[in-house]
């Protein structure tokens, strides 16, 4: 294998793993505050609107490790910082 | 495959480029402010008012009841901040079912901006609540000790607003296109509107969030509701 089918395989294979594995723990803990919340809920009904509103905050905060999980993929998969870098190394020789 | 909407580019002069992100902000903005500028020409304090009326007055209450929950006491200070945050992200989902309309927020150039204006927004609303050493000093709160983790965390959640945005808006625009070259027509109608409901959702935590930042800056004076103060940090 040559210099860039390394850097392609790693890229591709490290943004599926990325995402995949950085979906898991923000998915269970997901789960676990809509649990929450929903047991909070039937307790409370009139606390809802408290309660939906920290639910919603609380899980962009969650989410928001997913997505930044994705954009570490997005970026290994369009916007390959190393592929200039090898390109030019090749180019060079 | 293009990643953000900076890289369509309309019209180019040297150095100027306008590409898709000025153009549709500005867009965004001029429709925006037109037609706030339209409906409140003629505002009628009866009960008989327009439609547009009806829709301003629901948008500013509704605007104006969430910033009070969230414990600022006086919305009014803080609603063209934050009204306008919300309303432009909202707006920015809303028009992508508009064909060949790409939200600005899916560019990291305006996220950046926006989380930027809430960085500089909450020191601003602080010192003004405050004075400027009682601001300077809720830095070294609990202990002295803290000084440099709450300057850190200032930094990582103006991060943080921004790429949570953009990767939401960005994310779902992206999903779209991928389907559109890999299934039927009928499924990236789907994604668009799962994606209008995360832009709704997004531009609501992103001014929340400013909204919990600000009072966060601001409380020490007056005491104030518990309810969110938790997310704060």
């Amino acid at each position: 294998m040559d210099n860039i089918t390394i850097v392609a395989v790693a890229s591709i294979v490290i943004a599926g793993i990325t995402t995949g594995f950085g979906a898991i723990g923000p998915a269970l803990a997901q789960g676990r505050a809509v649990a929450s919340a929903l047991t909070a809920l039937a307790q409370q009904p009139d606390a809802s609107s408290t309660i939906t509103r920290t639910l919603f905050v609380g899980l962009a905060m969650i989410e928001s490790m997913v997505i930044y999980c994705l954009l570490i993929s997005l970026i290994l998969i369009f916007v390959n910082p190393f592929w200039n870098h090898v390109i030019a190394q090749t180019a060079g020789k | 495959m293009h990643i953000s909407p900076d890289q369509t580019i309309f019209w180019q002069y040297g150095f100027f480029k306008l590409n898709a992100t000025i153009l549709f902000t500005w867009a965004l903005m001029i429709v925006l402010a037109g037609g706030s500028r339209l409906v409140t020409r003629k505002l009628s304090t009866g009960l008989e008012r327009s439609r547009w009326q009806n829709l301003l007055e629901i948008l500013v209450t509704g605007i104006e009841k969430q910033i009070e929950e969230v414990g600022l006491s006086e919305p009014r200070k803080y609603i063209a901040f934050l009204g306008t945050l919300f309303v432009f992200v909202a707006a920015a989902s809303i028009c992508t079912v508009i064909p060949g309309f790409d939200p600005p927020t899916a560019s990291l150039s305006t996220t950046a901006a926006l989380a930027l204006s809430v960085f500089v927004a909450v020191p601003f609303f602080g010192v003004e609540e405050q004075g400027v050493l009682n601001y300077l000093k809720s830095y070294a709160t609990p202990t002295p000790m803290m000084l440099p983790f709450n300057i850190i965390s200032e930094l990582s959640r103006t991060l943080a607003l921004a790429i949570r945005l953009f990767g939401n808006i960005m994310s779902g625009a992206m999903i779209v296109g991928i389907l559109l070259t890999i299934t039927p027509f009928i499924f990236p109608i789907v994604m668009t509107m799962l994606g209008q409901l995360t832009g709704m959702v997004q531009a609501y935590i992103f001014s929340i969030l400013a909204a919990v930042y600000i009072a966060a800056a601001t409380r020490v004076r007056k005491p104030k509701p518990q309810s969110m103060q938790g997310v704060a940090a």
